[in-house]
This record gives C-alpha cells, sequence and structure tokens, in this order.
C-alpha cells in the first residue's frame, strides 16, 4: 500500500542522496586537494574561505560561466549526451546504501536510507556499469585520436574490472546469505568482514581503483599520454559533469566498500556507547560511515600521490590473469569454508 | 562548414609505413602542444593498436636563432645569449662559452674562479638531474616526487640568485672569470645543500628505486646498446645508462676537474632504469665533487687581470686613466679576438657540450655553433620508441632528457 506521505519520503530522501553526492563530489575535490598538498609539501587551496573551504563553490561557479565548445567535427547529439549517462548513475547509485537504523523525529520514525532492496548488489553491479557507455560514447563523438583512445581503454578496462569487483562481492553476500546490503551490514555486527575476506577486500579495492578511473588504473584519462583522453574536447560544465562523476564514484565505492567490509555505519567501539551526554558518538550512525568513507578516500588520495601509473597492457594482465581467477579461488574457498564450518 | 585542412597521407609516405596507407595503423599527432613533450618536440607516431610502429621526431618550433644573434654581438655580450639556449644548464652553456673564448684569446683563469666555476656548474648539474628526475617521474604519473625535487632545487636556485642576482640565466661565469666574489653566505649555504642532499637522493629512491609499479614502467623499455649510442653519437647518461664509461670530466678534464675525486657511475642495461639509476649516482657524484671544491676554495682573484680583455674594477676607475680608457674601450668596442678557430667542450648534465667558435679578427665572433647534447640524443627517440607502448614513449622522452631549447637553438 503506497501513500502519498511515502512518495513524500522517497522524494526528499532522493533530493537529499542526490545534494548529498553533488555536495561531497564538490569537497572531495578540495579534500584531494589539500591532502595532496600536505603530501607534496604544498599548503593547497587556501584563498577562497577558510582554510579554502570555498574553493569547490569558486571551481563550480567559473566552471559554469565557462564557454563550452563543441568540436566542429565532433557527432553533437552525442557529444551532449555522454556526460549526462556518465553523471546520471553517480547520482543514483548510493540509493541502496543504509546510512544508519533509523532516527524518530517528532514520534515518526524514519529510516536512514531509501530503499533496502533484496538485490541491492546486484543493483550496484548493474548501475556502475553504465558509467562506461558515456565514457566510450564520449571518446567517440569527440572525433579525435586522443579522446577515443581514451575511450577504448576505459571500455577494456571497465569490462575486466567489473568480473573481479563482481566476484569480491561474492564474498559478503555469501557470509551473509543476502544481497540486501542492510543485512550485510548487520551480519557484521560482530565483526567486519574484512577479517573474513581480507582476499575479498584486496579484490575490491584494486578493482574499484580500476572502476572509478583513480590512480594508478588511470588510464583513460592518463593526462601524461593522452592530454587528457576521452574528456579532452569537453569544456565547461560538460567537464565538470565527468569529474563530477569520477569524484561521485569514488564516493559511492568507498560507501560500498565501507558498507561489504568495514562494517558500514556500524561502530567498532560500540560498548561505550552508554557514556552519557557524548555516547552517541561511539554508538553506530552516519558519522561512522562518514569517517570510514574520509579514510577510503584518503587511501585513494595517498595512492594517487605515491605511484606511477600502471602500463595499460599490464592492466589488463592483472585484471584478466590474477584478478579473476583470484576472485574465483576466494568464492569457492569461501564456499567450502562456509559449507564446512556450516555457516 | 567545417574548413579543416586534411592532411593527407600522401605527404607522409616516405616517413611511415605502407600500412599507414591503408589505415590500418593510425597516425597521432603528439606535441607540439602536449604535456609530456617536455616542451615543444612535437612526435608524429604511428600506431598500430597502441603500439608505436613509426616514431618520427619533428623539431623547430622553439628556434631562436641564438648562434645567428651571437654573431652580431661582442665576445662579452653574446655571452647572454647562451644562458637561454638550454635553460636547465645556463651555467654550464656559459662556461663551455667561456672556455672558448679563452682558448681564443689565450686568457688565463684564477684558481679561486676555476674552483666556483666547478661548485656552480655541478650545482647545475644536481639541479638540472633534480629537474629530470621530477618531470620524468610526472610522465610516468608519479606526481610527488616533482615537488620534492622542486624543494631541493630551489635551494640551489637560491644560491644562483645570491651569487648572480639571477635565479636561472645567471651569466655569472665571465671570459677570465666569474663576475665577482661570491658573498659571504655563499659557503654556509652550499654547505647546507651539500649536507642535505644525499638524504634527499636517499628519499628519492625510496620512493621509487624499488617501487615495483616504477620498475615495471622502467626495466626493459627503450633500451638502446652501447653500439648503437655509438652509432648515433649519443652522450651523456643515456650512453652511461648503457654501461659506456664516457664523461668528459675524467676524458678531457676542463677548469681543473682533474684534480678531484668523483667516480663516473654506470649501468648496463641501456633502459629507462639504467639511466635513472646513472643520474640518481651523479647527483650523489656531484654532491662529493662541490664538497671537495668547497674545502680548498683559495682565497683570490676571482677575474684575470689581463685588462685587454676584463674590464677593470670599479675602484680602479676613478684614480687610473689606464683603466678607464679599458673600461671605455672594452664596453664600447670589446676586445678583438684573432682570426682563428676553436672548439671547447664539456660535460653538460645531458651530454657532451660543445661550442665552436671562430674569430675574425674583429670584437665579434665570426661564427659560434653550439653542439647540443639534446639534438644529438633526441636523433635515438626512432630507436628507443619502435615497438612499444605509447605509455611508453613519454617515459622516453622524459629518459632522455631533452631540453627543446637546447636542441632547436
Amino acid at each position: 500500500m503506497i501513500t502519498a506521505a511515502m512518495v513524500w519520503e522517497w522524494v526528499i530522501k532522493s533530493v537529499i542522496i542526490c545534494l548529498a553526492m553533488t555536495i561531497g563530489f564538490a569537497y572531495v575535490t578540495l579534500y584531494e586537494r589539500k591532502v595532496l598538498a600536505r603530501i607534496q609539501v604544498r599548503v593547497g587551496p587556501n584563498r577562497a574561505g577558510p582554510w579554502g573551504a570555498l574553493q569547490p563553490l569558486a571551481d563550480a561557479v567559473k566552471l559554469i560561466f565557462k564557454e563550452e565548445l563543441t568540436p566542429a567535427t565532433a557527432d553533437k547529439k552525442i557529444f551532449f549526451i555522454a556526460p549526462i549517462i556518465t553523471v546520471l548513475p553517480m547520482l543514483v547509485i548510493t540509493a541502496v546504501i543504509p546510512w544508519g537504523e533509523s532516527v524518530t523525529i517528532g514520534g515518526k520514525t524514519f529510516n536512514l536510507y531509501l530503499t533496502d532492496s533484496n538485490i541491492a548488489t546486484l543493483y550496484l553491479m548493474a548501475v556502475t556499469s553504465i558509467s562506461v557507455y558515456g565514457i566510450t560514447l564520449a571518446g567517440w563523438s569527440s572525433n579525435n585520436k586522443y579522446a577515443l583512445m581514451g575511450g577504448l581503454r576505459s571500455t577494456a578496462q571497465m569490462v575486466s574490472y567489473e568480473l573481479a569487483l563482481g566476484l569480491s562481492f561474492v564474498g559478503p553476500i555469501m557470509l551473509a546469505s543476502s544481497m540486501s546490503i542492510l543485512d550485510i551490514v548487520h551480519a557484521q555486527s560482530k565483526i567486519w568482514y574484512i577479517f573474513f575476506q581480507p582476499a575479498g577486500f584486496l579484490l575490491f579495492f584494486v578493482a574499484s581503483l580500476a572502476e572509478v578511473n583513480r590512480a594508478p588504473f588511470d588510464m583513460p584519462e592518463a593526462e601524461q599520454e593522452l592530454t587528457a583522453g576521452y574528456h579532452a574536447e569537453y569544456s565547461g560544465m560538460k567537464f565538470a559533469l565527468f569529474f563530477m562523476a569520477e569524484y561521485g564514484k569514488m564516493i559511492a565505492v568507498s560507501m560500498i566498500g565501507s558498507s561489504l567490509f568495514l562494517g558500514g555505519f556500524l561502530s567498532p567501539v560500540g560498548f561505550l556507547s552508554n557514556i552519557p551526554v557524548i555516547g552517541f558518538l561511539f554508538g553506530n550512525g552516519p558519522h561512522w560511515l562518514l569517517l570510514k568513507v574520509a579514510a577510503w578516500l584518503f587511501v585513494m588520495i595517498w595512492i594517487r600521490a605515491t605511484w606511477p601509473r600502471i602500463r595499460y597492457d599490464r592492466l589488463m594482465a592483472l585484471g584478466w590473469k590474477i584478478m579473476f581467477p583470484l576472485g574465483l579461488l576466494n568464492v569457492v574457498i569461501t564456499a567450502i569454508v562456509i559449507v564446512l564450518v556450516g555457516g | 562548414m567545417t574548413n579543416i585542412r586534411e592532411v593527407t597521407v600522401d605527404e607522409l609516405r616516405h616517413l611511415v609505413s605502407d600500412r599507414a596507407m591503408t589505415g590500418e595503423t593510425m597516425l597521432l599527432n603528439m606535441g607540439p602542444q602536449h604535456p609530456s613533450t617536455h616542451g615543444v618536440l612535437r612526435l608524429l607516431l604511428e600506431l598500430d593498436g597502441e603500439i608505436v610502429v613509426n616514431c618520427i621526431p619533428d623539431i623547430g618550433f622553439l628556434h631562436t636563432g641564438v648562434e645567428k644573434n651571437m654573431e652580431a654581438k661582442t665576445y662579452q655580450k653574446a655571452e647572454v645569449m647562451t644562458d637561454r639556449l638550454d635553460y636547465m644548464n645556463s651555467v654550464g652553456n656559459n662556461l663551455v662559452y667561456c672556455l672558448a673564448v679563452e682558448k681564443l684569446v689565450g686568457l688565463d683563469v684564477p684558481v679561486r674562479a676555476q674552483v666556483l666555476r666547478v661548485i656552480l656548474t655541478e650545482l647545475q648539474r644536481i639541479s638540472s638531474h633534480l629537474l629530470w628526475l621530477g618531470t620524468s617521474c610526472l610522465d610516468l604519473a608519479a606526481m610527488s616526487v616533482f615537488l620534492y625535487a622542486m624543494r631541493e632545487r630551489e635551494m640551489i636556485l637560491g644560491v644562483m640568485e645570491m651569487v648572480s642576482g639571477q635565479r636561472m640565466m645567471t651569466t655569472y661565469i665571465r671570459p677570465g672569470g666569474v663576475w665577482r666574489d661570491v658573498p659571504p653566505e655563499f659557503v654556509p649555504a652550499v654547505q647546507e645543500i651539500v649536507n642535505v642532499m644525499p638524504g634527499r637522493i636517499a628519499e628519492y629512491e625510496s620512493m621509487l628505486t624499488q617501487n615495483m609499479l616504477f620498475t615495471e614502467r622502467t626495466q626493459g623499455i627503450g633500451v638502446i646498446s652501447a653500439e648503437d649510442c655509438a652509432r648515433y653519437g649519443l652522450s651523456g647518461p643515456v650512453i652511461r645508462g648503457a654501461g659506456v664509461a664516457f664523461d668528459l670530466r675524467k676524458a678531457r678534464p676542463y677548469s681543473g676537474y682533474e684534480q678531484y675525486d668523483f667516480e663516473v657511475p654506470t649501468y648496463d642495461t641501456g633502459d629507462i632504469f639504467g639511466r635513472y639509476m646513472v643520474r640518481m649516482e651523479e647527483m650523489r657524484q656531484s654532491v662529493r665533487i662541490v664538497r671537495q671544491a668547497l674545502s680548498r676554495l683559495p682565497a683570490g682573484p676571482v677575474l684575470s687581470d689581463n685588462r685587454k680583455f676584463v674590464p677593470p674594477p670599479r675602484s680602479e676607475i676613478g684614480v687610473s686613466m689606464e683603466a678607464l680608457i679599458h673600461h671605455f674601450k672594452l664596453w664600447t668596442e670589446g676586445f678583438n679576438a684573432p682570426r682563428e678557430s676553436v672548439f671547447a667542450t664539456t660535460e653538460s648534465p645531458r651530454g657532451i657540450l660543445g661550442v665552436f667558435l671562430e674569430g675574425d679578427g674583429g670584437p665579434k665572433p665570426y661564427r659560434v655553433h653550439y653542439v647540443t647534447p639534446s639534438f644529438v640524443n633526441l636523433q635515438s627517440m626512432p630507436l628507443l620508441t619502435r615497438q612499444h607502448f605509447v605509455a611508453d614513449v613519454v617515459g622516453i622522452i622524459g629518459s632522455i632528457d631533452i631540453v627543446l631549447g637546447d636542441a632547436d637553438r
């Protein structure tokens, strides 16, 4: 029975999620610039607002007012649609990730998630794969050889790493006997799955880096080789959409990874939640998810700051010859152990 | 509507393979506006997928006519142009030019000036290698090393500014010595660089040498044999990385390099990694040379007192008629050089740097020609990049360490 109140709740939650992702994207760029700067003995943005806090706003204003150029020989329609295809999945992907249990406001209980789907992990897989179309089409429609190569690289890369990513999902799914992210998070209340599934965690981490085109797998962009890869011809807000997709997906995979392997919104120090007044800080809640995501993003940025890029052919070899078999092996071993222990 | 001139493939027929004519391979224009071609190098790449079939370097985008311009200037004034050739090695460019001029007119250089020249060229070598390290790692997307290298380079540029007032275009070395004596804070500043550098070099190495991602991108990539090095006439870290222990500082010492105790590092793989290892060790050896030079820096004049070629100091002009005449003659007309030709060579951070200088009896050179390592080493690009990936091309450009100002002149 769907009531008007429920519809309103969904709409409001969706808007909040979209806004959170967009604002999150803006501040992840600042976070990245600050962390990179600190690692590289620099200061980073500090002009716009205190600690550069308004820098993302300044960037957004600048990008909105920039002239958008479309190459004369580009396929105009596809050139226009490509960034939209890329950015949409990033906005909707976190719909199935729970931020917390529920809150009671004014006598009414609200769940801190949009939906608790029983095929949530499949949804994640399906949605993450969509953005690769945008990237490929962007590379192709630009009518630029660098962009084309960037687009082709990303297609090959994402198709290869999707498999490993999917297989790394299987471990937590089997352990929790559920595809719902909420169930998977709840199943980790005693011990996080990173301890049961260290190989799965590593697989997920590497595959997710490749999935979101982050260093050292930022092959499609590879500014030193392909100038800017698939978005070489994009400018203004269209370029910003690609940027948004990349950083939004960084947040999304961090949230997915935290939920699957690091206990999501669960607190690691839940036993302290009985302390008066500040006890809620140690209890479960969205702030733990936020902390885990921040830590996850920090590792991603750290890797970008220190490691050289892996070469395209090595990347494919790694994906097919190491990650994929390892993923299969991990699934088989997990299954055998579950059967033996009688999970 | 569209008025873009399509270059026909026929125009390239003699340069690329026949497969490019049928569209089987793709022609990709890399540069001159490309972030990793270290300036304005243009490479025409013929690609089979991502594999380079042919690589055709195209230079000349930074041609400035420096050599021709120098013919219109007196010997002292022409020197200012030399800084602009290889802007990463301006001290070395000054040095080789001054060596040539001194050879042409038979001018002696005081010992203190010799030692100062050695200190500054070695500091410049370190700074050039630091910039190479930073940019070539940036080409492989290891971005932090770049900023660490810049941090140390800043100290060296500070010393350059201290002695000459300029950070890059110093023109500090002059025919007959150096411009003026170093300030008292020079020695402590250099001492600090010498003390800090070994630790910093170890820091870079800790980030790269053992890093599997780095070695995968460098080992076995862009390999050149010692024979090919000789065939192409290459020099500098490229040949030392291929196992040839040839360094002009040892083979044909100048500025008193024979008095210093240092080694010529070599590595026998001939790949990017070999060149990397050689340059890292060269920085250590340069530190060693600077340390020795500092310890033996003698007191005394820094400029020859041969007033026919070297202008008198300001203090003399007020009291000596002779000095005033010399000053006037040297700054209005310059000194005359004999009708002879000389050739001087030094070891620049990139290889053999030579100057051919021909005098015509007047105050201006009849012909100046620079033999530059960037130009010569760049010729090996087609050989080095063959059958490698596009991603390796940028690594290879970085590893031969070209400066386009040096190649185009």
